[in-house]
């Protein structure tokens, strides 16, 4: 036995692959014959492959849990999920533009605020924002970018067509396993490598390090660039230190940084204090500085946002650029776009009613029952209510949720996400809903990553795809089906 | 350029890495040894729990000394901090700390040693499967250090690597010597030049010291020509000399702050050995000096480079 194209029906949904039953999708279209003859036998050997290069290459990620935190081996689906790169140039086109202007909104925000001068954002919004930071005002970072590296979740709907769902401008996560996907794929089914024109993805670490050598204060060759984690007990801990050892940068923790009476930053080595010029931060905002934000952090840094205003460090990204990814701002990005840039968004919003204004209130409130409602502030996929998936009494409880604090919620149509034939029990291949993470990074240029991060809900029907909620990954196939 | 918390992650797992292979090696000497010896000697598998200063932590768990106990105890039980297991986990602590220092490489060999250990580690409990089992961990630490000694940069990753290696080896061949002299203090055997013979030739097995001491010393196995073989022999790499000169060249070309800092020198108390009878009571406590010294460099070591302020 072994893969029956005919057999697959995607019930409806588009499906990444598979067109119609017996039809794969013309990037497919070689992955697909190669499946389908492999025996099973076969197949389940790629899979156990698979599952023992994951524990050998130890990629992991922390699950917090009641009982401690358990480091789990990384969720990781065998069959590849294709893209044409045709239509990537484009989406990476639309990426680009959108965190162009959200770089520039934020830079607005901070000095003179015409864009709510000018009417385009109410100025309540802002003030009200959690992630608004008063202390970050008039400060000038480096090329003007406050968000260097963002994480953007695109889904494709029915029509076929990517939306944009989110921007993650703190500090997004996965980039690492989108690496070692492509790591653990060309392990496992290295046959399909040499026969189609799958785009490679591995200069990522080197562009984030350039990106970030650009925003040193100190123009020196060789500028100290460092990865501060919060430590090994943080989920994505695997990833902090995959990409310091990627870029060749020291992975420092809070304690081993130091800001002196210059407003200079320093880091204990065994040969002294050094002077460190750019931080790659992977710690939120508020535990930054405990001279600043949170008192008891002792994660951060005692000092740092001194050096950083100060212009004697760069940070990457900037503190307070999580103001746009505020998901109430993100129903305005496609007008910021035309505001800041004068272009027609390359890529379009999912429809978003916004709790605060009352029409889209009421609209909500009457259909919590077909709407997928979101908190402003969250993410992990924490705190949202699935309504075609909820009971009446979730139903009840966000309403009251929504009437409470209307500012701080949203909601969207839910989508029909599209699907990809995903390995399930048996080796039988069933659809699962996916969506698609692309990182981009901005500062002297600007860069958007082959594809991104794939990620799965591996539970039939199930449209969570946060690998803290179950959630699986596949490795994301840009292929150039034009090339010769 | 090095921070101070990673110089010190490397260095203990350096440690680490040696304490695994060396506790391998040891239960597997062991072993061998113990088929060997007369039944008259009373001596047991207990003294593996002796060598390794772990009686305290093994009577809390422990009622009976017998060898699946003694075993259990030295490879498998999470509860002892210098159990086979627990060394490896904390090796892989380390090297997950050290990750962006360490070739990458390292973190998956690693990995997969402890999936073996894990798995197979009933095997190394029961006694017929014991022997593969413990060559399986014994050329894994090989095949890390093999790694190391291709890859590494002789920059201060590596400097760090020989302090951490050299002063765990030194310690366990002081731990080996003792075991020797102890079986020999506490057997009540009159044949002692056949027992003599035995259990020296396993204290050299025990540190892949046999050849060794064969080509160099060219003599038959005795008491203090081993003593002055793993003690001070300049060219075999598990002497207690050859390892210190080590700790001695490494920690010479480690900075301080910038300014040259003058080489660590352990300074070995001396002891007279001149004959097998050289090797009593006192020759055990010199060698507990010796470790006491030990833990002395260590805490230089630590106060020079790991202090984080």
């Amino acid at each position: 036995m072994s893969i029956d194209w005919k057999q697959y029906d995607s019930g409806g949904f588009f499906d990444e692959l598979i067109s119609s039953p017996g039809n794969a999708r013309a990037p497919a279209r070689k992955l697909a014959n190669y499946l389908a003859s492999l025996e099973d036998e076969e197949l389940e050997k790629r899979r156990l492959m698979a599952e023992a290069t994951i524990q050998e290459m130890g990629v992991s990620f922390t699950v917090y849990t009641e009982e401690g935190n358990i480091d789990r081996a990384w969720p990781f689906d065998l069959i590849p999920r294709t893209i044409s790169r045709k239509q990537w140039d484009k989406t990476a086109a639309g990426l680009k533009q959108r965190l162009r202007a959200l770089n520039m909104f934020i830079n607005d925000l901070y000095h003179d605020q015409n864009v709510i001068n000018d009417g385009i954002i109410p100025r309540h919004l802002i003030e009200n924002s959690a992630n608004f930071r008063p202390e970050c005002v008039g400060v000038s970072p480096p090329h003007g970018v406050w968000a260097h590296i963002c994480g953007t979740d695109l889904v494709r709907d029915s029509d076929g067509e990517f939306y944009v769902l989110e921007d993650n401008l703190r500090v997004p996560s996965g980039v690492s396993y989108m690496l070692e996907n492509r790591a653990i794929t060309k392990r496992v089914l290295p046959e399909l490598f040499e026969n189609d024109n799958i785009m490679p993805i591995d200069d990522y670490p080197a562009r984030l390090f350039d990106t970030l050598a650009a925003l040193s204060p100190r123009k020196v060759k060789q500028p100290e660039i460092v990865v501060l984690t919060p430590g090994i007990f943080n989920s994505a801990y695997f990833e902090h230190a995959f990409l310091a050892q990627q870029m060749g940068a020291e992975l420092v923790e809070g304690s081993d940084l130091v800001v002196n009476e210059d407003d200079l930053v320093f880091m204990r080595t065994i040969d002294g204090l050094t002077r460190v010029d750019v931080i790659y931060r992977r710690i939120d905002d508020l535990f930054l500085d405990p001279e600043v934000f949170q008192k008891d952090s002792v994660l951060g840094v005692p000092g740092l946002m001194r050096a950083w205003k100060s212009g004697n460090v760069a940070l990457a990204n900037a503190p307070g650029a999580g103001v746009a990814d505020d998901k109430v701002i993100y129903a305005y990005v496609p007008q910021l776009i035309k505001y800041y840039l004068d272009e027609e968004p390359l890529l379009p919003n999912v429809k978003t009613y916004l709790c605060e204004n009352d029409k889209d209130r009421e609209y909500v409130l009457a259909n919590l029952d077909q709407l997928v409602v979101k908190p402003a502030n969250e993410s992990g996929g924490y705190g949202m209510l699935v309504g075609p998936h909820s009971t009446k009494k979730d139903q009840a409880k966000f309403a009251e949720l929504i009437k409470g604090n209307p500012r701080n919620y949203i909601a969207q149509p839910t989508l029909a996400l599209s699907t990809a034939p995903t390995l399930v029990d048996n080796n039988k291949l069933e659809p699962r809903h996916l969506d698609l993470r692309p990182f981009i990074l901005q500062g002297k240029d600007t860069y958007v990553t082959t594809g991104g991060l794939t990620r799965v809900a591996m539970k039939k029907g199930s449209l969570v795809v946060n690998s803290s909620q179950g959630g699986g990954s596949k490795d994301t196939w840009i292929v150039d089906t034009e090339a010769k | 350029m090095m921070l101070s918390r990673v110089a010190e992650r490397i260095y203990w797992a350096a440690r680490y890495l040696e304490r695994v292979e060396n506790t391998a090696r040891l239960v597997s000497v062991y072993d061998n040894l113990l088929f060997d010896l007369p039944r008259s000697v009373n001596i047991g598998w207990f003294n593996l729990v002796i060598i390794n200063s772990g009686s305290e932590l093994f009577f809390e768990r422990y009622r009976v000394q017998d060898e699946r106990n003694v075993v259990k105890f030295t490879l498998a039980d999470d509860t002892n901090p210098s159990s086979m297991l627990s060394s490896l986990t904390m090796l892989r602590e380390n090297i997950r700390t050290a990750r962006d220092v360490l070739p990458s490489e390292a973190w998956e060999l690693v990995n997969e040693l402890l999936l073996f250990a894990r798995n197979n580690i009933q095997q190394g409990i029961n006694r017929n499967g014991r022997h593969a089992f413990l060559n399986g961990i014994i050329e894994g630490c090989q095949g890390i250090n093999g790694l190391l000694l291709g890859t590494v940069s002789r920059d201060a990753t590596w400097h760090f690597l020989r302090l951490g290696c050299n002063l765990e080896r030194a310690d366990m061949t002081t731990r080996l010597l003792d075991a020797g002299a102890a079986v020999l203090q506490l057997s009540d055997d009159n044949d002692t030049t056949n027992l003599s013979q035995i259990v020296w030739g396993n204290v050299l097995r025990s540190g892949s010291a046999y050849m060794a001491y064969r080509r160099t010393m060219r003599t038959t196995v005795n008491g203090s020509d081993v003593a002055h073989f793993l003690l001070s022999d300049e060219e075999f790499p598990r002497s207690v000399g050859y390892c210190l000169d080590q700790v001695r060249s490494a920690t010479a070309k480690l900075p301080c702050a910038g300014k040259p800092y003058p080489a660590i020198k352990p300074q070995l108390p001396k002891y007279d050995i001149r004959d097998s009878d050289s090797l009593n009571a006192d020759f055990r406590d010199y060698l507990n000096d010796q470790q006491l010294m030990l833990a002395e460099t260590h805490n230089h070591i630590s106060s020079n480079w790991f202090a984080n302020d």
